[in-house]
């Protein structure tokens, strides 16, 4: 009976919110994003919230699967015209947009469109991630983590520690003490390169690729087999075969998120956007917390990277719908907005005044959120310099598989560490090469 | 001869007949073949614009690349054990089923199922049950730990996408060969075992060279089919890990031109992935076929 009524008081709603529509009618613009699963269904709230708070336009949004899907379907949608206004695209699709010429660049569709973005409002290093070398913003950064140390204070308390390490070096006594106190698994990790390699790389301010990460053209090579990621690489083959380590992927059985929450394994290197996972699927009782990844001794710390995408305009559509994509992201960048996604999600707020006015309330206090702070902290360590401001690589997807596949082979004991990164360095640097020659004749921004 | 003229003079109604599906098979086949072909000869920049002729650059990459040729080893191996398995099972399935061994109506039923399964599905489904800490075959690794271990050892992850791929062919196959042991006559058998032939006797004399048309079709089939549709097992399960060991041909063409945005290379690696394929199944039919007797 009430379900029946329910309904029918719904359809009744439907009919006068399709009424109004008719009476006025809306603006309409495309949205396609790449994210899935909770975070997929936050974006299609993003979207209702920003139609209900306005009757002038009407964003459509639409899930695309994926975030290589996105990018994937933009370029087939875009090379066929019926592209979208407004795509999110992830961090390391980046480069492929700027060259593009299939964008309208975000400092001058601001202008151009009277936004009332004020551009100092991003945390420095969100900006210098998608910024051009010369600091001029392409996108507009959205959805954005870093990767932090979660740590299991109850395994760490049996070793009589109630801090998380600071240095690698402690880590490894740690985990040694862990494991002679019992535990099989003091540390889970597994071969995705945004941590061991970016990350690792970042907070020792050691360079990925020559010209500046690659910022300062399209050039650049690898130089990975070089400096603190070589010995970092080393010393997670050595942990994994003294039992200290282990490996936890999907294939394994148990991702490293996965068996850090149900308490088999001890501490993981991860994003922050996995805080809320961890809270929400964690085994009852684990007492866990975040920190900053450690450093090695030796190394000042500096900044870490940040993760996540940003909403990229397209070129070649209506006045019209950029005026609503505008009034979009003028939207979305309220503070009030800004300030709903780490409520929502684990991602952190993207812009300082939202974030002071979040300490202010209190909410990094609740024990929910509590440790998300250290993101902000890791994030703004110090000013970016030009190896942490970002990477900016041809084809950065295919790098990343290609040294994935390398760090497989060094786990596996078919490589040593020395020849793996050798061999990933120079696959990559062809993979650079092609890349450029692709785009002979254009410029990185 | 009149009435032959009559039939085929209307040639504009002809035309028109075949018109649709010719259509589709420009649309689908020979145009997106030919764009292939075009990209493979250049350098195509994603979001399009000009791209530049570079002759032969593509498919020199391609063939000097030595883990180009780790993944064409793989990509045989896999087709031929996988083809081997899924026909080996079916047929023994088939057979029980045709000698009507109790409670095959339910069998035959049943059996045709994971062929309805897609393959991400079927992905899925192994890398759950053969998971190395979680899964049912773990089991294993209690008895004899490291023994199971799909993540870090190349030959497991093998074994375990050719498993996968069997199963979900083993199905399409049974139905064809239960469809070919049933059109065999009767007769044949129950004379041959009046003779006094034993089952294993006829299945080798009687029915299996009977069969051998249904054999040699699905061989051409299955091997086909294994060296190009098995990307999504190999996506969910494997990924084409670890270090590349299950990096079969198809899957490297999706992550080089999908994820990596290469469209060149991928183009370059589609049209010398069809030309392994179509040079097979030429093989196949020029001389394997001989051997074959349609009754």
């Amino acid at each position: 009976m009430t379900s029946r009524r329910l309904s029918i008081a719904a359809l009744a709603l439907a009919a006068t919110i399709g009424a109004a529509q008719a009476q006025a009618p809306r603006v309409k613009f495309e949205y396609w994003y790449g994210l899935t699963g909770q975070l997929g269904e936050v974006m299609a709230e993003h979207c209702k919230r920003f139609n209900e708070a306005q009757t002038k336009f009407e964003a459509v949004c639409v899930g695309q699967g994926g975030y290589d899907r996105a990018e994937q379907n933009t370029i087939a949608a875009f090379r066929a015209r019926q592209h979208p206004t407004i795509v999110q695209i992830y961090d390391a699709g980046t480069v492929n947009f700027m060259l593009s010429q299939a964008t309208y660049n975000a400092v001058q569709f601001a202008k151009d469109f009277k936004m009332k973005i004020d551009w100092n409002d991003y945390f420095p290093g969100i900006r210098s991630y998608y910024a051009t070398s010369k600091g001029e913003m392409w996108s507009f950064p959205y959805n954005s983590s870093t990767a932090v140390m979660y740590w299991n204070r109850a395994e760490w308390a049996k070793i009589g520690r109630t801090e998380a390490p600071a240095t690698w070096e402690q880590y490894e006594r740690d985990m040694r003490a862990l494991k002679a106190a019992g535990s099989t698994c003091a540390m889970a990790f597994d071969m995705d390169t945004w941590q061991s390699m970016e990350q690792i790389s970042a907070i020792h301010n050691q360079p990925i690729a020559t010209m500046g990460n690659g910022y300062d053209g399209l050039g650049a090579e690898l130089v990975i087999n070089q400096g603190v990621f070589p010995r970092h690489v080393a010393n997670l083959k050595k942990w994994q075969d003294e039992g200290l380590a282990r490996v936890q992927t999907a294939q394994t059985g148990k991702t490293i998120v996965q068996a850090f929450s149900d308490g088999s394994c001890a501490s993981m290197v991860s994003s922050i956007a996995n805080h809320g996972v961890v809270g929400s699927t964690g085994r009852d009782g684990l007492d866990w917390s975040v920190a900053m990844i450690p450093v090695y001794e030796g190394f000042t710390r500096h900044n870490s990277l940040v993760g996540g995408a940003s909403l990229w305009v397209m070129a070649n559509k209506s006045k019209e719908e950029y005026e609503a994509a505008a009034a979009f992201l003028d939207f979305v960048l309220t503070p009030a907005e800004v300030k709903w996604m780490p409520n929502v999600t684990g991602y952190i707020p993207i812009t300082v005044p939202a974030f002071n006015q979040m300490l202010d309330a209190g909410f990094y206090a609740q024990p929910k959120f509590r440790g998300r702070e250290i993101a902000m902290q890791s994030l703004t360590f110090t000013p970016p310099t030009q190896f942490t401001r970002g990477i900016r690589l041809g084809n950065f997807t295919s790098i990343r598989s290609e040294v994935r596949s390398e760090l497989e082979a060094i786990m596996n004991g078919q490589k040593t560490v020395e020849v793996g990164l050798n061999d990933a360095v120079a696959r990559s640097n062809q993979i650079l090469r092609r890349f450029e020659q692709t785009f002979r004749g254009r410029n990185l921004p | 001869m009149t009435g032959k003229r009559v039939t085929f003079s209307n040639t504009w109604l002809a035309a028109l007949l075949i018109a649709p599906q010719l259509l589709l098979v420009f649309t689908f086949f020979y145009w997106p073949a030919g764009e292939a072909l075009y990209w493979s000869f250049t350098l195509e920049p994603p979001f399009g614009g000009e791209n530049q002729w570079v002759g032969w650059q593509n498919f020199k990459t391609v063939f000097e690349d030595p883990l180009y040729w780790n993944s064409v080893r793989i990509s045989v191996i896999f087709a031929l054990s996988s083809t081997a398995l899924a026909m080996g099972i079916a047929l023994i399935l088939a057979t029980f089923v045709d000698r009507q061994l109790p409670g095959y109506q339910a069998y035959r039923f049943m059996y045709f199922w994971p062929y309805a399964v897609a393959a991400p599905a079927v992905g899925l489904a192994f890398r759950f049950i053969f998971a190395p800490d979680a899964g049912f075959v773990s089991a294993l690794n209690q008895w004899y730990p490291g023994i199971w271990n799909p993540a870090r050892d190349g030959f497991d992850a093998v074994v375990l996408i050719t498993l996968a791929n069997a199963w979900s062919m083993v199905a399409y196959n049974f139905i064809f060969f239960l469809a070919g042991l049933q059109s065999i006559p009767r007769s044949l058998n129950e004379a041959a075992a009046m003779d006094g032939s034993g089952v294993l006797r006829r299945m080798a004399d009687i029915q299996f060279p009977l069969l051998a048309p249904t054999f040699f079709f699905l061989v051409v089939i299955n091997l086909t089919d294994s060296f190009v549709n098995s990307f999504g097992i190999v996506d969910i399960t494997t990924a084409g890990g670890p270090a590349r060991a299950t990096d079969l041909m198809v899957y490297k063409i999706y992550s080089d031109g999908f994820k990596g945005k290469d469209y060149s290379l991928a183009a370059a690696q589609s049209l010398v992935l069809m030309l392994l394929v179509i040079s097979l199944t030429f093989i196949q039919f020029r001389y394997v076929e001989r051997r074959v007797h349609y009754t």
